[in-house]
């Protein structure tokens, strides 16, 4: 009888165990690469290495469009449903972040020692979010049109001047042989204006926003420094040296197709300029006089703050942080992966790779874009500016009016804890 | 004791329920959201509390302000003339921007100007983007309803005839309508396309290449104008429906009497044919009113309210406002405008259109 009893208690113990093996936590992941196959099968792997490597937690990943993702959490959130795990845009970071959508990330610091500044989302002296990769523009071009046109090859030590690069645009536009001298990407609304352009804007001597306080945008935007950027960055337009209504076709494949002979593009498109041509060449940004700089930060991982589980959510984005999840989608994408290690391992990034100039630009001319939840609104009015601008509009006005309304959205939301 | 009206319709009541229901919840109770949050600093997603504001987004919205400016004169009184022997007049900015000498005009911006004399008057305001959207969006309307009404009769009564194959008439204008807005859109925008569009492909063909390529959306001379064109082409099938509705209910003998009369056909027009529409006039421009007032879709997709600001429109603002820019109280209150702004127009139409005794 005793026997049968320890029997059962055996049984009894035996099954609660393995139910308590089965029984992983649920944890919910949004992720803003629907559409994309490869980008598809890299997440989907490392979500299964991790639910398969441990027995505490089950992430189960929902992806959404792109162009979609940042309403939805948004929309999730006034809900009252967020994830617990959320990939989240860099610059819009500290916008969540302060609003209550994240929580600071407990994950060992030392893990990311070595990754790539753009990476590191920090605000308020936390880090909020981690970036498995890191995104870097340049100046593509052919190394046989730098011949042809007799100029000197930049580097990222000695990068143009401004007065070098319209020179460069000049004896292009000279030469005839381009429709457009200049490609900067008018195509691409939204955020590739202030990722892309503000960092002239910076070189020049300006900013988006007065970086000391983050509570004014006078001064910085509509300065002298960021009248000289508007001035030269209408010249580009009424001058003929770039299209101002582009085809997104042409901002495509324009550059493969020879229509211009500089095209100001980012990592991501550097595969497909490879591929076009043998010789094709990334140039580091120009000097205007305060630096070459070029925007970082890209997509990260971070932990809503609705999660009930954020150590488990914290050991996912850990998990994801190994090098061979960076590599992968540095090969997968072409992104730059964000350790030295993991570019050292990759195809393109890999020392005398293809594309090793970016990680290389990424380190040495990077800013990330003003660091304040008050970003969002700033890089609305800042895209509508330069898009006015280029269209026409006074720029002394414009700046002005720019200002103006940065200022009175950070009045309106009490500095935004500034 | 409930009245007679409500105890002998409560079989209607019953019916209208559900959908009286969903209208409250979904239509009535956000607007009156909208105007308590338009009095408040609401915003779409911040930690901090939400307070009361009274009229100050109101003031932010519609404040104007009128500055007359002197020509600037050397010391002897002379005005000074530039090169091209225009007036110079003092920059603007120096009297909207930290000049406290002119507190009132403080982040104005200049809407237009006038020379009277040789004083200079600009018409200044607080918000200059919104103030281009209500002017677009009147145009847009003044525009839309006259000739997509008009156009939308024509087509009724060319296809209000027995003829062989009608329907199939009928089935082609009528499709832009059950089209999404967002697809034809997207559509127009490569027919506008200023390189490579059909537009621009059709007219160079038959001017034989001298008509100049425009960018149709890209210009501000024509943005509002392509979008206009083709906002009428979209909806004018759902308008000639009505009128058929309305040709259809017109009795046989009206006309049978015309003819023996040996009416013409535009007497017939004028004396039988457009009395007998009255109703599904007035219904055809207060529907097209209300809708060409709330234009959006075809601004989101194809222009984003630029190029400098020649498609604004009051609808796009309160999105882009209260959605993009995350200020839920600044797009309450433009919503709130625009329905004082339709109310009083359409009871002015009403108005205008009611059965004279």
């Amino acid at each position: 009888m005793s026997k049968l009893t320890t029997m059962a208690g055996m049984l009894l113990g035996t099954t609660l165990l393995s139910t308590a093996a089965m029984a992983q936590t649920e944890l919910s992941l949004w992720y803003h690469g629907a559409g994309n196959e490869v980008e598809a099968k890299i997440i989907n792997q490392i979500v299964s290495d991790f639910n398969a490597s441990q027995s505490d937690w089950m992430v189960t990943l929902e992806s959404f469009p792109q162009a979609a993702y940042n309403d939805s959490v948004v929309a999730g959130a006034l809900a009252g449903n967020l994830p617990d795990i959320l990939d989240v845009d860099g610059p819009v970071m500290p916008n969540w972040a302060w609003s209550g959508y994240l929580q600071p990330l407990s994950i060992d610091e030392s893990k990311i020692a070595d990754f790539l500044p753009g990476t590191k989302g920090m605000w308020n002296g936390e880090l909020y979010s981690v970036g498995l990769w890191d995104a870097a523009v340049a100046m593509v071009t052919r190394q046989s049109i730098l011949d042809e046109l007799g100029l000197r090859t930049p580097t990222v030590d000695e990068p143009w001047t401004g007065e070098e690069f319209m020179a460069a645009l000049d004896a292009a536009a000279d030469s005839g042989k381009y429709e457009y001298a200049f490609d900067p990407g008018m195509a691409w609304t939204g955020e590739w204006y202030p990722y892309a352009f503000s960092p002239f804007l910076q070189s020049f001597g300006g900013d988006i926003i007065d970086r000391t306080t983050y509570t004014t945008a006078e001064g910085v935007l509509n300065g002298e420094a960021a009248i000289e950027f508007g001035t030269w960055w209408q010249g580009l337009f009424a001058d003929g040296y770039a299209p101002l209504a582009q085809d997104p076709a042409d901002r495509d494949s324009g550059f493969a197709n020879g229509k211009y002979a500089f095209s100001w593009n980012g990592n991501w498109a550097a595969l497909g300029s490879l591929s076009a041509f043998d010789d094709a060449v990334f140039l580091p940004a120009p000097d205007f006089g305060n630096g070459p700089k070029i925007g970082a930060a890209s997509w990260q991982f971070g932990v809503s703050s609705k999660s009930e589980h954020p150590e488990g959510a914290s050991a996912f984005i850990e998990f994801a942080l190994q090098d061979k999840y960076l590599t992968a989608f540095s090969d997968g994408i072409g992104l730059i992966p964000p350790t030295p290690a993991s570019a050292a391992a990759s195809i393109n990034y890999t020392a005398g790779g293809p594309m090793e100039v970016f990680y290389e630009l990424s380190a040495k001319q990077a800013l990330v874009r003003p660091v304040t939840p008050g970003y969002v609104v700033a890089a609305k009015v800042f895209e509508k500016a330069l898009a006015d601008i280029a269209n026409g509009a006074d720029v002394g006005e414009t700046l002005d009016a720019a200002v103006d309304e940065i200022d009175a959205d950070i009045e309106k939301n009490s500095n935004y804890g500034f | 004791m409930a009245s007679k009206f409500i105890r002998s319709n409560r079989i209607g009541w019953l019916m209208a329920g559900p959908a009286a229901l969903l209208m409250a919840i979904f239509v009535v109770l956000p607007f009156v959201f909208a105007i308590g949050l338009s009095f408040t600093n609401q915003r779409l997603i911040s930690p901090n509390p939400t307070q009361f504001v009274g009229l100050a987004n109101y003031e932010q919205l519609l404040g104007v302000g009128v500055l007359t400016l002197e020509p600037e004169r050397d010391n002897a009184g002379a005005v000074i003339r530039d090169k091209s022997g225009a007036l110079t007049y003092p920059a603007l900015r120096s009297f909207t921007r930290n000049n406290a000498d002119y507190p009132q005009y403080d982040g104005m911006r200049e809407w237009f100007s006038f020379d009277m004399g040789e004083s200079r008057v600009f018409l200044l305001g607080r918000d200059i983007v919104f103030l281009k959207a209500i002017v677009n969006t009147v145009i847009f309307v003044l525009v839309v309803a006259p000739v997509q009404g008009g156009l939308a009769l024509g087509l009724a009564l060319l296809i209000n005839q027995r003829l062989r194959g009608i329907n199939l008439f009928r089935a082609i204008y009528f499709m832009p309508v059950v089209v999404s807005i967002v697809v034809v859109s997207l559509l127009w925008r490569f027919i506008y396309d200023g390189n490579s569009g059909l537009l621009n492909n059709l007219l160079g063909a038959i001017t034989f290449g001298a008509f100049p390529r425009i960018d149709w959306l890209g210009n501000p001379g024509t943005a509002l104008g392509s979008i206009i064109a083709m906002s009428i082409w979209q909806a004018v099938g759902f308008h000639m429906v009505i009128w058929l509705s309305g040709l259809q209910t017109i009795s046989p003998t009206l006309y049978e009497a015309a003819a023996i009369e040996g009416a013409s056909p535009w007497q017939t027009f004028r004396y039988v044919t457009w009395p007998g529409l009255r109703n599904t006039a007035v219904l055809v421009l207060i529907v097209i009113t209300m809708q060409a007032f709330s234009l959006f879709s075809q601004i989101d997709v194809m222009t984003g309210g630029g190029p400098l600001d020649s498609t604004q429109t009051i609808v796009f603002q309160a999105v882009e406002r209260g959605y993009g820019k995350q200020d839920i109280s600044g797009g309450s209150t433009i919503s709130v405008v625009l329905f004082v702004i339709v109310l009083t127009i359409s009871f002015i139409q009403r108005w205008l259109t009611r059965e004279k005794k």
